[in-house]
């Protein structure tokens, strides 16, 4: 790009770039679904995206490990920054241990939605583990307030200026009700970290969409690495004609759900279903969080999808008509019923022990209608089996009908791959996925864009370099100058400019070489090349010289009247040309004609000729006067002529008759 | 206080004085004779450019004569080069454009200037604008192409500009007047002209996102404009369809579009492999490709264009349904395919087999193919998307594609049914209509059947009409899908009653589609027994009524039925031929004759016994010319009575019976109009009688505007014999007026009137003139020299006798005439039930009525609604109110506002329909030519403006209301 003067400059630039690396770790999330937790160093920024929890576990295994971090010392010092991707637990369970117990006083991030309905959820998860199962060393409702309040809430597409170089951008996720994906920049070095996302729209959100923002890094979850899922339509068909069909046989019903996201879908589902069907059965939806939850789905309207959107001002899709609210007492009503209950893997609470009552009849159904956690009873009889061990070596036979209805909101294979499609990133990370999925959906990736995938293990570490672009200032006047040269300005194509690379505290600046001499306070060294030619030639130097001079002349008279395509007169000329033959137009001189064009020969009184910048001299041989010795200097930036003239005269001259 | 008040009373009180005087200077300025003279006064005037600026803008507010547009211009260009304000040479240069435009103003004179504007220009604002100028001069001079030339030269010159302003005006430029015939561009002696396509291609790859997307639009303005565009091109709009901006990458997907139009068959290469196909088929991957594009609209734009890329081959165009399942790394069948396999092995989709969707195969990790490089699953994609505008594109394009092949109508079927449960009405509503206009080309299975009836339950309308519409042209393979569709349309009919027309309609269509289908099942229908008599079912259910349609149109091709009725069906037959003959065919029943003579189809209108006796009867009425005038008219009365009957028998010939009766009815009036003692007496004496020849006049002209308006498919023929009835009706009113009024001075007015209005006559219909031999016009205007210098009674006496003496014309039919005709469905006009609302305040009243032959209903329909104390109110339906089910017909549904004041009782309001109809828009004044609407208006004299008038075309409904007094 720049010319040689200024190649020192351009090579610590280079060793600059080099140096630049991001790197990331997953405490929580690499490998593995659950405790989605992920640390990103780009630039020297430290950023912590999403802090779950793992539901399998009830011990110190639940949380991820926040000593990976910093052993010593607070985190706040080390994270410049927490960003939560969606409500659901196990992408923010560990919030309030995380900035409460384990001590963080930096911002975090989240969407408008997510703020309102993640303490919700925090309350209930506390609940059930304090309450319920009697655990100490639990974070408090004070907690969760207290961490709420170092939360900043931000607005789709927002970019938001954590500090004077870290910047996060939100952009749609689909999913659940808020579900964001980051983008985080630094400079010009980003990462776009997904979260869980879905990119076929359902009945309550819409797509997940991303611009063509090229991050060097793209992590995306990888639930459904392996699967390429049918149309919605006919898996919202299939969800009816079950329930509908249990429903008319006189059985039960149990979706277990989580209180948010999948729930409002399959209510809308069912809701208008029952309407358009006309259906009695009564639909029930545990309490405690539906009211809730309801309220911020109704209130949040903006975050879902374009039907909703659009109907709203008629009636608020979220008002459901034929859904009320579940009291335990109603699991034991004769007739048939559709219970929604949480939670949706079936380990604890309201859907667990509605489902050990029903699980006895075989008219009955269960319907899981989202991915399951090993471990779980939901992944246990999902698996096919059908003796489960339950608290107090209790045996419970399950002989009621075990669906498993993909309604679980993230993207497929096809979807992630649209998704790399439209972000174009130069490096793909999985996360949140298993690993002997995630390995087939790698080689694809790999395959298709033919760019790096990596997919780190748990408490791995992955480095990616990075080529950032560095931006220099250059003043407006030197631009100008610089385009006017040359050809008109091509946006393919890289352009030659001269200028001086200015570094002067910590801002880089191309300025003319006048201005930076005068900056530096330098004065300016002029460059010169020489070179030697001997010729054989007996005669005295002046003549010699006359003698260049007119060949160089000849050239010049020769190449303009080439140049202008005249050949009648160019033959004229040589015929009159009497010290030329006319075999002189050879190649040779033909080749000069494009250079020597436009330029003056002169023959100076001092007896040295000069063609532009560029001296010519003869002496005599110190030795061998038959030989002369001729000069040729000139500057470092008439090298192209300098060589060329050279090599001209090293050719030797023509043959003169006298 | 006081004084401070006096001082700003006073300040505003000189600022008014100084305004006073800048209106006065202005009025002047409006008095001097040419415009080119005040605006140079005016720009010489200007101090600032502000100010120079202020009086462009009042100039421009004005338009300018025609002779003074070149001085103007002149003017402008002028001031042009002096002045140094950027925007005031911007305000130039868009009026140069604008005053270009005037129209009979040829901008050859000024496109020298013009371009010379450019040399010195250096704001990229002006120049792009000046280069706006130029495209408006040049688009004003077709015939030109020298200028053209020039002018695209010139925009060649500026492409190099550095603002992309300037870029994108020129290449709009050159893609607006760029030479399109191969000759014009050899002759042109620039090089940079000659070839323009190459030119606008090397601006595909320009920095600039907009000038990308000029560069593609001005080369579609090129292909619009006949230029066949290079097959090179193709390799570079396909690189943009990578673009990071959508609006380029929605103008290359219609370049790509359009190139596949032009070269289908040739072949490119397929990039990383060896292999080659169609330039078609790779366009239409590559357009299916952008239906999982970022963008909304540009997946819009795709959508729609696959559906008119007919060539493609069919294992591309199946591709676009498929979607590979797969659940970890097994291979999955799709549900489609499911309910596919369960149907050909002979069972019924019972959803209950839950191992069903089990995965099976194991899949080859390579052979996954995750983002596909052609058409694969665009459709499914499509169908899926999150914007309902996508859903919508992708529907449409699934018709127009599965119009043209029936192997992909079969497939896309299981798609088109899943749309059916859409949560956007409108895109089911889109597929509904989809599916019945591909239903030629398919069969329903039962699975999908099963699907299509559950949307009968649809709490929308349209929605269940538009799914009757369907039902009535599908086709069914199993009686078992008969038998259902009729459990599903009865349940439909008694969870919506209204439905019951369009639910007996549809099931006249599925019984005469299915005859033997419908033959299995006539025994549990009808509920027959071998041994038992049932009971005799209410003959006034609906969804018997609707059992029966369905039988007695199978039974119409199914000679075998009527062995199955039982006694009582035939006697129900019989009630219904006659009550609802629109539905019940005629059967050949035993021991029947066949109600109606037998009217099979194979006969054509021609051979029709009902409509020779139709021209019969007409023939007989055009040569009374010997009868005696009694006689003439009782063969007139019996012809009416005749045409008439036979309108209502013959429900096809209805339109023709019944312009030819009413034709037949103005001439009968005339007739006995002229018959009149009146004439023969004095005047003063016959006041009463006089009454029946002026009632008769206002008849004639009522009846002549129904029969103008009210038809459709009418004839510059017939209106000329229209207008010559209503001519001859103005020319009686006249007479009768002469005859009743004393005094001459309101005939003068009169006379001139009808002088004019023959005249205008005479302009429109010159050319069928010769046509009317003997007729009351064509008699007219011999004597038209002698009427136009003779006094009124003179006329009016002239007039008399000609009137008495032309002779009757003859109406030749046209081949189709259908009357328009209106049915207010809702409201029923039944209820008791006063609809009570507060006085003051408005009430909504529904009302759903069906139109039929009535044409641009949205300009023309309106709603009137008539008070108890005769007040009337003429509402103008919104045109979103319209629906079009069908050809010829129209749906109005539509809300209209009540409110009176307080009635001490409930009343009864009427509503009905009416034609509104401006004998300006008639047939006849089309055939003036028009240039513009301005011109015309000036052409026109007055009293040819129109007569804006209604006619009703419904039958009043009555509706019951009670405004109560507003409660204090």
């Amino acid at each position: 790009m720049f010319s040689w003067f200024f190649l020192l400059f351009c090579d610590v630039f280079l060793v600059f770039c080099d140096v630049s690396l991001l790197f990331c770790c997953c405490p929580g999330a690499g490998q593995d679904v659950g405790r989605s937790c992920i640390l990103v160093s780009i630039a020297g920024k430290n950023v912590m995206l999403d802090c779950g929890m793992h539901m399998g576990y009830n011990d110190d295994r639940r949380f991820p490990d926040f000593s990976y971090i910093t052993q010593n010392g607070r985190l706040t010092d080390f994270l410049d920054c927490v960003i939560i991707s969606h409500f659901h637990l196990d992408h923010c369970g560990a919030l309030p241990y995380f900035s409460e117990m384990v001590g963080y006083d930096g911002p975090i991030y989240m969407s408008h939605p997510t703020k309102a309905i993640c303490p919700i959820l925090l309350e209930d998860y506390r609940k059930i583990t304090v309450d319920k199962k009697g655990e100490t060393n639990f974070f408090t409702s004070q907690m969760i307030k207290d961490c709420m309040k170092k939360v900043v809430a931000v607005h789709l597409h927002q970019t938001v200026q954590v500090d004077e170089e870290l910047e996060i951008k939100a952009y749609y996720a689909g999913h659940v009700l808020g579900a964001a994906m980051f983008q985080i920049k630094v400079g010009c070095e980003s990462v776009v970290y997904t979260g869980d996302y879905n990119m076929t729209p359902d009945r309550h959100l819409g797509a997940a969409w991303i611009d063509k923002c090229r991050p060097d890094l793209l992590i995306t979850e990888s639930t459904y690495a392996t699967t390429i899922r049918d149309s919605k339509r006919c898996r919202e068909r299939d969800f009816l004609k079950k329930v509908h069909e249990t429903v008319e046989r006189g059985g039960k019903v149990l979706i277990p759900v989580f209180a948010l996201g999948r729930a409002q879908e399959l209510c809308i589902l069912l809701e208008t279903f029952w309407e358009r069907m006309n259906l009695k059965a009564p639909i029930y939806f545990s309490t405690g969080l539906t009211e809730k939850a309801n309220h911020y789905y109704k209130l949040f309207i903006t975050w879902t999808n374009q039907k909703i959107r659009k109907t709203f001002v008629q009636r608020n899709m979220f008002e459901f008509k034929h859904i009320k609210a579940f009291d335990r007492a109603f699991a034991d009503n004769p007739g048939p019923m559709v219970v929604f209950a949480t939670p949706g893997m079936l380990h604890a609470g309201q859907s667990l022990q509605i489902f050990r009552k029903w699980a006895g009849n075989e008219k009955n159904m269960v319907i899981m209608p989202g991915y399951c956690v090993q471990g779980t009873v939901g992944h246990k009889i999902l698996s096919g089996q059908r003796k489960l061990e339950m608290e107090g070596r209790q045996i419970l036979e399950v002989k009621m009908q075990v669906e498993y209805m993909s309604f679980s909101a993230h993207a497929d294979a096809k979807g992630i791959m649209q998704l790399i499609r439209q972000a174009e990133p130069r490096n793909v990370l999985l996360v949140h996925g298993e690993a002997k999925k995630m390995e087939f959906l790698r080689q694809k990736i790999e395959q298709e864009f033919h760019v790096s995938c990596f997919m780190p293990a748990n408490g791995e570490t992955t480095t990616i370099l990075t080529n950032p672009s560095i931006p220099v200032d250059i003043s407006l006047g030197l631009l100008k100058r610089e385009t006017a040269i040359g050809a008109a300005p091509d946006a393919k194509k890289p352009k030659l400019m001269h200028g001086t690379l200015l570094m002067k505290d910590n801002s880089f600046r191309l300025v003319s070489p006048e201005q930076a001499l005068k900056e530096l306070g330098l004065a300016e060294h002029q460059l010169r090349f020489t070179c030697r030619v001997h010729i054989q030639d007996p005669r005295k130097e002046h003549e010699t010289v006359l003698r260049v001079y007119n060949h160089l002349k000849g050239c010049c008279i020769l190449s303009s009247a080439l140049g202008t395509g005249l050949r009648l007169e160019l033959d004229e000329l040589c015929r009159n040309n009497s010290c030329r033959k006319s075999s002189m137009i050879d190649g040779n001189s033909r080749m000069s004609c494009g250079i020597l064009k436009d330029y003056s020969v002169q023959h100076l009184p001092d007896g040295s000729i000069t063609v532009e910048s560029i001296l010519i001299q003869a002496t005599a041989h110190s030795e061998d006067q038959g030989t002369k010795v001729l000069l040729v200097s000139w500057t470092y930036q008439d090298e192209e002529l300098g060589s060329y003239l050279t090599s001209l005269l090293k050719k030797g001259l023509p043959q003169s008759t006298p | 206080m006081a004084a401070h008040l006096k001082k700003r009373v006073y300040e505003e009180f000189t600022k008014v004085v100084q305004q006073h005087e800048d209106l006065s200077t202005k009025k002047l300025r409006l008095t001097k004779p040419s415009k080119s003279a005040a605006l140079h006064v005016d720009l010489c005037k200007a101090t600032s450019p502000a100010d120079a600026l202020q009086y462009l803008l009042q100039f421009a507010r004005k338009p300018v004569e025609v002779e003074s547009v070149e001085g103007v211009v002149r003017i402008l260009l002028e001031h042009y080069y002096k002045e140094n304000d950027a925007s005031v040479r911007l305000k130039i240069a868009s009026l140069l454009g604008l005053l270009s435009k005037t129209a009979g103003f040829s901008p050859d004179c000024i496109v020298d200037d013009a371009i010379n504007t450019l040399q010195n220009e250096k704001s990229h604002q002006v120049l792009a604008q000046l280069l706006d100028t130029l495209l408006v001069i040049g688009t004003k001079l077709p015939e030109n192409p020298s200028v053209r030339m020039r002018l695209v030269e010139v925009a060649c010159k500026h492409l190099t500009d550095s603002s992309h302003g300037v870029r994108n005006k020129c290449l709009q430029l050159i893609g607006c007047l760029g030479p399109v015939e191969k000759g014009v561009a050899k002759e042109a002696e620039s090089q940079a002209a000659k070839d323009v396509q190459k030119i606008i291609g090397d601006h595909f790859n320009d920095q600039d996102p907009r000038v990308r997307t000029a560069a593609i639009k001005a080369m579609l303005q090129l292909h619009e404009r006949g230029l066949k565009l290079q097959q090179a091109i193709y390799s570079q709009a396909c690189k943009l369809l990578a673009d990071d901006y959508e609006q380029v990458r929605s103008a290359a997907v219609q370049l790509i579009w359009v190139l596949s139009q032009l070269y289908p068959e040739s072949i490119v290469p397929i990039p990383s492999s060896n292999e080659e196909i169609r330039l078609v088929d790779d366009a239409f991957g590559k357009i299916c490709h952008m239906v999982s594009d970022g963008s909304w609209v540009v997946r819009v734009q795709a959508a729609k264009l696959l559906g008119s890329m007919q060539q493609v081959s069919s294992h591309f165009l199946e591709q676009t349904l498929d979607k590979k399942l797969m659940s970890d790394l097994r291979r999955k069948r799709t549900a489609h395919e499911r309910a596919k396999e369960l149907y050909s092995s002979g069972e019924f989709s019972s959803g209950r087999k839950w191992g069903d969707d089990a995965p099976k195969e194991e899949i080859d990790t390579g052979a996954v193919n995750l983002i596909e490089s052609g058409a694969c699953g665009a459709f499914v994609h499509g169908l899926e998307d999150e914007m309902y505008e996508v859903r919508i594109a992708a529907v449409e394009a699934l018709c127009m594609l599965a119009q043209s092949s029936p192997s992909f109508a079969e497939k896309c079927l299981d798609f088109l049914v899943d749309m059916f449960n859409d949560e956007i009405e409108e895109v089911r509503l889109q597929s509904i209509h989809t599916m019945r206009k591909i239903s030629n080309n398919i069969t329903l299975r039962e699975d999908q059947l099963d699907t299509v009836l559950a949307v009968l339950e649809d709490s929308s309308r349209d929605i269940r009409e538009a799914l009757h519409e369907l039902l009535c042209c599908t086709n069914v393979s199993t009686k078992e899908g008969i038998h259902l569709a009729l459990v599903e349309l009865l349940k439909n009919l008694t969870k919506y009653p209204t439905d019951r027309e369009s639910i007996w309609k549809c099931l006249k269509f599925l019984g005469s589609r299915h005859p033997t289908l419908v033959l299995p099942l006539v025994p549990e229908l009808l509920s027959t027994h071998p041994f038992f008599d049932t009971p005799e079912p209410d003959m006034d259910d609906p969804a018997y009524i609707a059992v029966l349609v369905l039988i007695f149109n199978a039974a119409k091709s199914c000679p075998t039925m009527p062995a199955l009725f039982s006694d009582h069906t035939f006697r129900h037959y019989a009630y219904l031929r006659d009550s609802l003959s629109h539905l019940v065919p005629p059967l050949r029943l035993p021991g029947r004759k066949l109600v109606s003579s037998a009217v099979s189809p194979s006969i054509t209108p021609h051979e029709d016994p009902s409509q020779q006796f139709l021209h019969q009867s007409l023939e007989r009425v055009y040569n009374f010319q010997h009868l005696d005038p009694r006689g003439i008219q009782e063969l007139l009365e019996f012809t009416i009575r005749d045409l008439q009957r036979l309108g209502e028998l013959q429900s096809e010939l209805a339109g023709m019976a019944d312009f030819t009766a009413t034709y037949l009815q103005c001439q009968l009036l005339l007739i006995k109009a002229l018959q009149e003692k009146l004439w023969n007496v004095a005047a003063p004496l016959y006041l009463k009688q006089n009454a029946l020849a002026s009632t008769a006049a206002k008849q004639i002209l009522e009846e002549t505007y129904k029969m103008e308006f009210m038809y459709s498919g009418v004839e510059s023929r017939q209106v000329v014999i229209i207008h010559h009835m209503r001519l001859q009706a103005k020319a009686l009113q006249l007479i009768v007026t002469a005859r009743t009024t004393r005094g001459v001075e309101p005939l003068f007015g009169m006379c001139e009137k009808f002088l004019q209005e023959v005249d205008s006559f005479q302009r429109c219909f010159i050319s069928e003139l010769p046509h009317m031999q003997g007729s009351f016009v064509d008699k007219l205007l011999d004597l038209m020299p002698r009427l136009v210098t003779s006094k009124p009674s003179e006329v009016v006496k002239i007039l008399q006798t000609t009137l008495r003496q032309s002779t009757f014309l003859h109406l030749p039919l046209p081949e189709q005439l259908h009357r328009a005709t209106a049915n207010i469905i809702e409201p029923t006009g039944e209820s008791d039930n006063p609809l009570r609302f507060t006085s003051g305040l408005v009430v909504a009243l529904d009302v759903d009525a069906t139109l039929e032959h009535v044409q641009d209903p949205q300009g023309t329909v309106k709603v009137q609604v008539l008070y108890p104390d005769g007040q009337a109110q003429i509402i103008h339906p919104k045109p979103a109110d319209f629906r079009n089910p069908g050809p010829g017909r129209h749906r109005l549904i539509t809300q209209v506002y009540l409110s009176h004041t307080a009635w001490t009782e409930p009343c009864q309001i009427e509503v009905r329909l009416l034609l509104a109809y401006n004998s300006n828009r008639s047939k006849a004044s089309t055939r003036i030519p028009k240039s513009t609407w301005s011109e015309s208006l000036e052409a026109l004299p007055p009293s040819e403006n129109g007569i804006e008038g209604t006619i009703p075309f419904s039958k009043p409904v009555k509706v019951y209301i009670m405004p109560k007094p507003a409660r204090r």
